[in-house]
């Protein structure tokens, strides 16, 4: 009896462990709006943060350098300087014509660790910088590259596909059915790439927003079929923070045992539900 | 043996005049106590079995309106919109209408709005939608198979925008 108590109680707690590690730190973007209907001059705006609760700037902002905004026509180009406040970043983005805009964070940072006389460092910087942390007569140096990508979709008036072609580097998601036409109870379909390649049987998530209004994350787990896509009924109306990593379970950090190289994927995206 | 011969072969003439029949759509818009009311802009439509839009019966907005400002709010009908009045002209003849006072309301539709005679036989949904400015936006279906065996008559309600939905093929 003692012992069956004990058992739950562990089991209790090993749970509640696990729920915790659910509400890890979040990156993520929110668009003001996804679907603006206006003859008037259209703009957006996105807030960035890394914070417990989703879409609730809690933590601390999101360093929204190198943000770029993908027209409709396909042109890439950078977005405008954002006010980083202390809890959130905060770009506004005009939209000069209709169509569907894509705006994107895309990174490749380094980590790594060497050993110099005996003692262990780590260090992170950016693609470019990585080389120049790494003195000479280091030992033992590894390196883990990771490259990340964010996006989210808005469109003025009339959606559109030219601002969804993929870039074929990276992970990312190419959404099949429109980033901006999603409506509850309506199938969906959308595929991931890898460096431009399907990824077949890839696990990803998807969680809506308002997770403090309701206790559980509510995530949706899907994975691709064969051919890299997944098919799958529209949950219900919300906005939701899609997310992916390659490797699909790599630990986080760079591991003291792993590989003296290794490339890590993630991706994430912040779309929207709407009902019927 | 032959009577029932003779009896099959007036059977089209009497299905095609049944679908020649006006169907008939009573709706209730409920008296709310709120501090703002307007009166709902309404979509009426025949949806086909994959949701997509057979024909547009009705939409009643503020037609009256200087400048066509009624038709701003026209896409507030979100499902309607999206499916069929970003690509529709406004006002469309026969079926752009005013708006309606709470209380129930009924309305009559000839085959030359429906399209019902020309519908090819499967389950369909009589769906209507309203939307208040300040308030809310309901949709209610009410389902039924087509051509009707005998008379047609089906029924649903909503919740807070739209009561009781009642339609009928005479």
């Amino acid at each position: 009896m003692h012992t069956t108590t004990v058992k739950k109680l562990v089991l209790a707690v090993s749970l509640a462990s696990a729920a915790l590690a659910a509400h890890a730190h979040r990156q993520w973007m929110i668009p003001t709006t996804t679907v603006i209907e206006s003859d008037r001059e259209a703009w957006v705006t996105i807030d960035g943060a890394t914070s417990e609760g989703l879409f609730e700037a809690d933590f601390m902002p999101l360093k929204l350098d190198g943000l770029t905004v993908t027209d409709p026509d396909g042109a890439t180009a950078p977005a405008p300087a954002a006010t980083v406040g202390k809890h959130r970043s905060t770009v506004d983005i005009r939209l000069p014509k209709d169509g569907t805009y894509r705006i994107t964070l895309a990174a490749v940072n380094v980590m790594g660790s060497y050993k110099l006389n005996g003692e262990t460092k780590r260090f992170r910087a950016s693609e470019q910088a990585a080389q120049n942390e790494i003195p000479a007569g280091a030992a033992e140096v590894r390196r883990t590259t990771m490259v990340q990508r964010q996006d989210t979709f808005v469109t003025l008036n009339k959606a559109s596909a030219g601002a969804l072609k993929p870039v074929g580097r990276g992970l990312e998601m190419v959404a099949v059915t429109h980033p901006n036409e999603l409506h509850a109870g309506d199938k969906a379909r959308l595929r991931f790439l890898l460096d431009g390649k399907p990824l077949p049987n890839f696990p990803f998530s998807m969680i809506p927003g308002g997770v403090r209004y309701r206790g559980t994350a509510g995530e949706v787990r899907l994975t691709t079929d064969a051919n890299g896509e997944a098919s799958f009924t529209l949950p219900a109306p919300n906005m939701y923070w899609l997310s992916a990593a390659y490797p699909a379970n790599a630990p986080r950090g760079p591991g003291a045992e792993g590989p003296a190289e290794s490339k890590r994927y993630s991706y994430s995206a912040t779309f929207e539900i709407l009902p019927e | 043996m032959k009577l029932s011969r003779t009896l099959a072969l007036t059977l089209p003439l009497a299905s095609s005049w049944a679908m020649a029949a006006d169907l008939t759509v009573k709706f209730d818009l409920p008296q709310l106590n709120v501090a703002e009311y307007h009166k709902p802009y309404v979509a009426i439509w025949i949806e086909r079995a994959d949701q997509t839009i057979a024909s547009t019966l009705s939409v009643l907005y503020d037609v009256k309106k200087r400048d066509n400002a009624g038709e701003k709010w026209v896409k507030d009908l979100r499902t309607w919109w999206r499916k069929a009045g970003r690509d529709a002209k406004l006002p469309i003849d026969g079926v752009s209408g005013a708006t309606r006072p709470a209380g129930t309301q009924t309305m009559n539709f000839g085959p030359a709005i429906t399209g019902l005679d020309k519908l090819p036989a499967g389950d369909y949904k009589l769906v209507i939608e309203a939307a208040r400015e300040g308030g809310g936006r309901e949709l209610v279906r009410v389902p039924f198979a087509w051509p009707a065996k005998g008379k047609l008559a089906a029924s649903g309600a909503g919740k807070e925008e739209l009561g009781a939905v009642a339609i009928a093929v005479q």
